[in-house]
């Protein structure tokens, strides 16, 4: 046994796998080779396009039914027998006696890795049955100790549930449940928890953490965020275009990176904490650029943006005449304010009504009731025409880079789309215009003749804040503008648009659900739960003086990128969300808040937290 | 480095429309580029064929049943002793112009009840589209020879009487992918970018819903074609325009002694008609992003 523990459990060599595509051939993967041993979390890191999941594909041998093909290298696996094995050569009737029973996988989304038509107990019991030749009974009884073993609450209940009765966060319960049903030795996470909120993200990390321990499997977890790799990962192998770029514990790789690209890569990752003591936002200091000076954001303490009361809410329908049976209070009596020049960022997980708010301020979706005015102007009370005028001081960056550009239309059309609808310039006037934002936001002015979809998601994102700046506005709502890019161009991204803060003095009301984005960025925090703002006030104050129960329990699920700052299972035990849906005879409570010191807000009536 | 090379590259590809794109992928489909070179043959021949063989589909020239290649008629006489040939070059205009223009019809009306439908939501969707259930189940034969029947057989009342029963389809398509695309970020861009609902209707919204709807349009043609000639089968078309279903329909009689009067017309219809939805089908391959690159 102890000649076991030395010996690694999978040792990629060589690797290289290349994809045929129309256009010719494509390396996936070239000359990767590291090992994972027993009892170890091997993080691998890397941005999308980096082959980390190519590289887990290639282990699993499920890489060529994606039309991938293994040409170069060795991939050895250590069976429990004590065999080694060369997955390159072995076929696929052999593979499918490995895959699932001695190699576990846990894919990304919750949501569609389990087969909506069966319980749980028939999709954990699947994999038993059919590699340990378990009968009914026994598989049964190994199905709920499984669940034991990942904590889900009330194990019994939920055998018999189908995966439409589970939350997010004990789907993912379960599909590693499955993927440890039959005691793999190696089981490999494809960013696992990159699909859930904070809290529950938490909670799965150091689940795996534990099961790691406790069983005394080998991880192979990919993932492209730094934080969790410094939570979770004991070595790493960051991986870049394919190619191993550096490899190391996981201590040497976060304080004393060898390679420019793991040195930009850190930069780019904000960590929580790091503007203690800071008050105005600060732009990251990517590599390359550490030398600009940058005016400091001090905004201006003249109200742009008032909000009082705001409430909108969803009805729920149902039945042959379509009656309302139910409302989603989406948000419920939410109140704060924005100063000219100035970034507020609203941040919560999913469900809690921040991007609602972002939208019912431009009534792209009708409050119920409430105040809105933009200087002195009140938006909820207008006139179509009036709120079509009001627009045009406020404009929004939405999430989605592959779907907030319009996929039949030329960029500079796009860009000149809201200057046509306002008649702001035209002819000469407006060409000039958007090849001056074009150079503003950073692109080439060659790009002004293409379609989107030959673009890359930052690119696209620029394309977005250009349409957004065309009108001058005041205001601009970001709603998840930087969460679907990769690190790198995220930080570049958010540097932009601090830097268009600074020039053009505009407002920025920034909507996310990363806490370390949020600090970097912002002036003022309203934390938001269930529809309501709980938690008010500078962001100096939120983060390092947090007094509502909901804030402190987000901050401490964030993950930290320093693997010196881990967690441990036993503090992070949070509440699950509860339904923001009520019925009609519901009567919502106003929101308290009680002013804990200047300007700093704390919600004293029920949460629901 | 890299970047920079990337951009290179980048720029010396030429930005390309995506239907652009859809032309290229639909060129490497064989079975349907085949069948656009015959059916622009057929096209052509519907155009220039009554000026180049220019005998009166209507007029006696011959003995009656006068066989394919006999006394020099290629594809011989009917019972009347009219040539056959003349009857199909003249009936493809007919046949092919009520294909096209009922078609026209039938997704004007449906582009318009399913965008008004899938944009607006509400009562609005629930009216059109208790409308459009209407429409569906009605046997559709049977409605449009009430509508011949009642406001006369003229080729406009044909086509109306196609296009007002075969529309259903398009509605509900044209209807989903309203409402998915109106979800979609860059609708919600536009309008609060001042967009007026127009615009996003027609200007936004359409055109990144125009793929299936395209689809569905050159499918309709055929069997726009094949109701037609159902029709005149009935013989309820316009008696003084020859169309390749009422050859057959005023043939029929005579299938046994001389199947090649019915035979004839029917292959004409049938490789039309093939040749359309092999084209709509490739067209279906080219224009479905999940297929394409990228």
């Amino acid at each position: 046994m102890q000649d076991d523990m030395t010996k690694p459990i999978a040792t990629f060599e060589n690797l290289r796998v290349e994809f045929q595509t129309k256009t010719g051939t494509v390396v996936g993967v070239e000359d990767v080779s590291f090992e994972i041993k027993p009892r170890e979390t091997v993080c691998v890191v890397g941005e999308s396009g980096s082959g980390k999941s190519v590289s887990s594909l290639s282990m699993m041998r499920l890489v060529e039914f994606g039309g991938g093909k293994l040409t170069n290298g060795t991939l050895k696996f250590t069976r429990k027998s004590g065999e080694t094995l060369d997955i390159t050569k072995s076929d696929q009737s052999l593979m499918r006696t490995i895959r699932g029973n001695e190699i576990g996988m846990i894919f990304q989304e919750p949501m569609t890795a389990l087969n909506p038509l069966f319980t749980v107990a028939q999709q954990l019991t699947e994999g038993l049955r059919t590699h340990k030749g378990l009968g009914k009974e026994a598989a049964t009884n190994r199905a709920l100790e499984l669940l034991y073993l990942v904590r889900i609450p009330e194990p019994e209940r939920r055998l018999n549930q189908y995966p439409h009765e589970l939350s997010g966060g004990m789907r993912q319960r379960v599909v590693i449940a499955m993927a440890l049903a039959c005691e793999p030795r190696l089981l490999i996470a494809d960013e696992p928890t990159t699909a859930l909120d904070v809290t529950i993200q938490a909670e799965i990390l150091a689940l795996i953490d534990r099961l790691k321990r406790e069983t005394g499997t080998a991880v192979m977890f990919i993932t492209h965020d730094m934080s969790v790799v410094a939570q979770m990962a004991d070595r790493v192998v960051v991986m870049h275009k394919g190619k191993k770029v550096e490899e190391g514990t996981v201590e040497e790789i976060f304080e004393n990176p060898k390679h420019d690209y793991t040195k930009s890569l850190l930069a780019a990752v904000p960590k929580l904490g790091e503007m203690k003591g800071k008050l105005l936002p600060e732009p990251m200091r990517l590599m390359g650029d550490e030398n600009t000076k940058f005016k400091p954001l001090t905004g201006s303490n003249e109200p742009l943006l008032l909000v009082k009361n705001l409430t909108t809410r969803f009805a729920v329908k149902s039945g042959f005449l379509r009656r309302t049976v139910a409302n989603v209070h989406a948000v419920e009596d939410v109140s704060f304010r924005l100063m000219k020049g100035k970034t507020l960022s609203l941040v919560g997980e999913s469900g809690c009504g921040k991007s609602t708010v972002g939208r019912s301020l431009l009534r792209l979706v009708e409050p119920l009731s409430g105040h809105v005015s933009i200087d002195g102007q009140d938006i909820v009370s207008m006139s179509p025409p009036q709120l079509r005028e009001a627009r045009l001081n406020m404009q929004m960056v939405f999430q989605d880079p592959f779907a907030s550009l319009n996929p039949q239309m030329v960029l500079k059309d796009q860009v000149a789309d809201p200057m046509r609808n306002y008649n702001t310039h035209s002819g000469d006037a407006l060409d000039r215009r958007v090849e001056m934002l074009f150079d503003r936001v950073e692109l080439p002015r060659s790009f002004l003749r293409r379609y989107p979809h030959e673009l890359s998601g930052g690119q696209r994102q620029r394309v977005a804040i250009a349409r957004a700046l065309a009108l001058n506005p005041k205001l601009i709502i970001a709603d998840e503008a930087v969460s679907a890019l990769d690190v790198s161009v995220q930080a570049q991204v958010l540097n932009l648009m601090l830097e268009l803060q600074s020039e053009l003095g505009l407002s920025f009301l920034f909507i996310s659900h990363d806490m370390a984005v949020v600090e970097r960025v912002s002036h003022d925090v309203g934390v938001m739960y269930l529809g309501r703002i709980v938690e008010f006030g500078p962001r100096s104050k939120i983060f390092e003086n947090p007094q509502h129960a909901y804030t402190k329990a987000l901050l401490k699920a964030v993950p930290i990128a320093d693997p010196r700052q881990r967690k441990s299972e036993k503090e992070l035990n949070f509440k699950p969300l509860a339904s923001p849906m009520h019925s009609l005879d519901y009567e919502a409570e106003p929101s308290v808040y009680e002013e804990i010191s200047e300007g700093h807000f704390i919600l004293t009536t029920d949460s629901g937290y | 480095m890299a970047d920079a090379e990337q951009q290179i590259t980048q720029d010396i590809i030429a930005a390309r429309h995506p239907f652009l794109e859809a032309w290229q992928m639909f060129r490497q489909n064989h079975a349907a580029m085949t069948a656009l070179v015959v059916l622009s043959l057929i096209v052509l021949g519907a155009i220039f064929g009554p000026m180049l063989y220019p005998i009166d589909p209507f007029e006696m020239v011959w003995a009656p049943f006068s066989p394919p290649g006999v006394d020099g008629f290629i594809l011989g006489t009917d019972y009347l002793g009219r040539d056959l040939l003349a009857a199909i070059i003249h009936g493809a205009r007919v046949s092919i112009l009520i294909g096209l223009s009922a078609a026209f019809v039938s997704v004007f009306i449906g582009v318009s009840i399913g965008a008004v439908a899938g944009f607006y939501r509400g009562w609005v969707e629930e009216v059109l589209m208790r409308i459009t259930e209407f429409f569906q189940v009605l046997p559709t034969l049977l409605f449009s020879m009430v509508i011949v029947a009642l406001f006369g057989s003229s080729l406009m009342m044909i086509t109306f009487s196609i296009g007002v029963v075969s529309w259903t389809a398009v509605a509900r398509i044209t209807r989903s992918e309203y409402l998915r695309i109106r979800e979609l970020e860059y609708v919600m861009a536009s309008r609060a970018s001042g967009s007026t609902d127009a615009k996003l209707i027609f200007k936004v919204i359409l055109p990144n819903a125009l793929p299936p709807i395209i689809v569905q349009a050159a499918l309709m043609v055929g069997s726009a074609i094949l109701f037609e000639a159902g029709l005149s089968f009935l013989g309820l078309t316009d008696p003084n325009v020859v169309s390749w279903g009422q050859v057959i329909g005023s043939n029929r009689q005579y299938i046994l002694d001389a199947s090649y009067t019915v035979t004839i017309p029917g292959i004409a219809i049938f490789v039309t008609v093939l040749c359309i939805s092999l084209v709509g089908d490739g067209l279906n391959d080219a224009l479905n992003p999940k297929l394409r690159q990228r």
